[in-house]
């Protein structure tokens, strides 16, 4: 048995709008303190608006080793990049 | 009776003494935490004491109009001179201690900051309202822990329960009114305490219900901290706090 606190990833959204992004880990014994935590560890300087933990144990992670069967294949798929399209200008950004 | 302007005077500097020492203690705890993530919380937190005992005793210079600094009521009074709570002087002990005394104190200091936003002195009702969101926060991390102990093991209930029978003989003078304190709420608007005491008792009673702990008998209460007779660890804390200014006067970074 471990005596060690279970890991929490952290997910910070920066400003409404923008989407969660992984801002690192943290050790807590039960959720809350894992909020308290990554609030106090990752938004000490007004680095956000929005925190997210996760059991680090909860996250289902694609294993390094399938690399090649899981990503290669859309390396020669340039096409389904949409940069063959001229997007009309009051489309603005896209 | 103390006069209007003198209770203000001494109310805001009480408020700094609350902060700063409780501040003081809790950045003892630095490379004494439990957890790297717990000593980066408490060492926020008495940065967020720190800041509001500035902005405290900047407003008590102004009152004072002696010019007097915030640095000179931070490290230049003697022992006697801080009014401060005596529960917030006290030894940091064992963590949960420390979580215990934290719980106490800023159940109160928070009841304390709501009613002083209604007061009617402007530049008090300010630091008031800036103070109250960190305080909140720091009161839900310190119940949680609380919970977390008091609902733990049978050890970390056992010294928990201990410590707040313990703390509590020095919560009977967060209520005692002295002249100071009916001035301010007289003349100022400020808090009613026997209003607070209520108030603070029910919040008190529903955390440590949670933290499945018994709320300790009222016994007799110490209450000599705001005459500034302090327990025999407060002399330690000053010499160490003013340390450097007693060393090099005026130092400045």
């Amino acid at each position: 048995m471990t005596t060690d606190w279970p890991l929490y990833e952290v997910f910070i959204r920066a400003k409404s709008g923008l989407s969660h992004r992984h801002a690192g880990s943290v050790h807590a014994a039960d959720d809350e303190m894992a909020l308290n935590h990554a609030r106090d560890v990752y938004t000490r300087r007004n680095e956000g608006v929005s925190i997210w933990v996760v059991r680090s144990s909860e996250i289902v992670a694609s294993d390094p080793q399938d690399s090649a069967a899981l990503f290669e294949p859309a390396k020669d798929k340039i096409y389904r990049h949409p940069t063959f399209y001229e997007i009309p200008e009051d489309v603005g950004n896209m | 009776m103390v006069d209007k302007d003198q209770a203000l005077l001494k109310y805001v500097l009480r408020l700094g003494d609350n902060a700063l020492v409780h501040g003081q203690r809790l950045i003892e705890l630095v490379a004494h935490g439990p957890e790297l993530e717990e000593e980066l919380a408490n060492a926020n937190f008495s940065l967020d004491y720190l800041g509001q005992a500035r902005m405290f005793y900047t407003y008590a210079g102004k009152l004072e109009g002696a010019g007097r600094t915030e640095d000179d009521f931070a490290m230049l009074r003697p022992e006697h001179e801080y009014e401060n709570l005596l529960l917030v002087e006290q030894p940091n002990g064992h963590f949960g201690e420390t979580v215990v005394r934290s719980v106490l104190f800023e159940s109160f200091y928070l009841l304390q900051l709501e009613a002083l936003v209604q007061c009617n002195d402007a530049g008090l009702a300010e630091i008031a309202a800036r103070a109250i969101k960190e305080i909140r926060y720091h009161l839900r991390f310190s119940s949680q822990w609380l919970i977390r102990l008091g609902d733990g093991t049978d050890e970390s209930q056992q010294r928990v329960q201990a410590s707040l029978s313990e703390s509590w003989t020095f919560t009977g003078e967060f209520f005692a009114a002295d002249d100071v304190d009916k001035v301010v709420q007289d003349e100022f608007q400020g808090p009613n305490l026997e209003e607070l005491q209520q108030a603070w008792r029910n919040n008190v009673a529903t955390i440590v219900a949670e933290a499945t702990l018994q709320l300790p008998e009222d016994q007799w209460m110490e209450i000599s901290g705001r005459e500034g007779r302090h327990s025999e660890y407060f002399g330690f804390l000053i010499a160490e706090m003013q340390s450097m200014q007693r060393a090099m006067p005026g130092l400045n970074w």
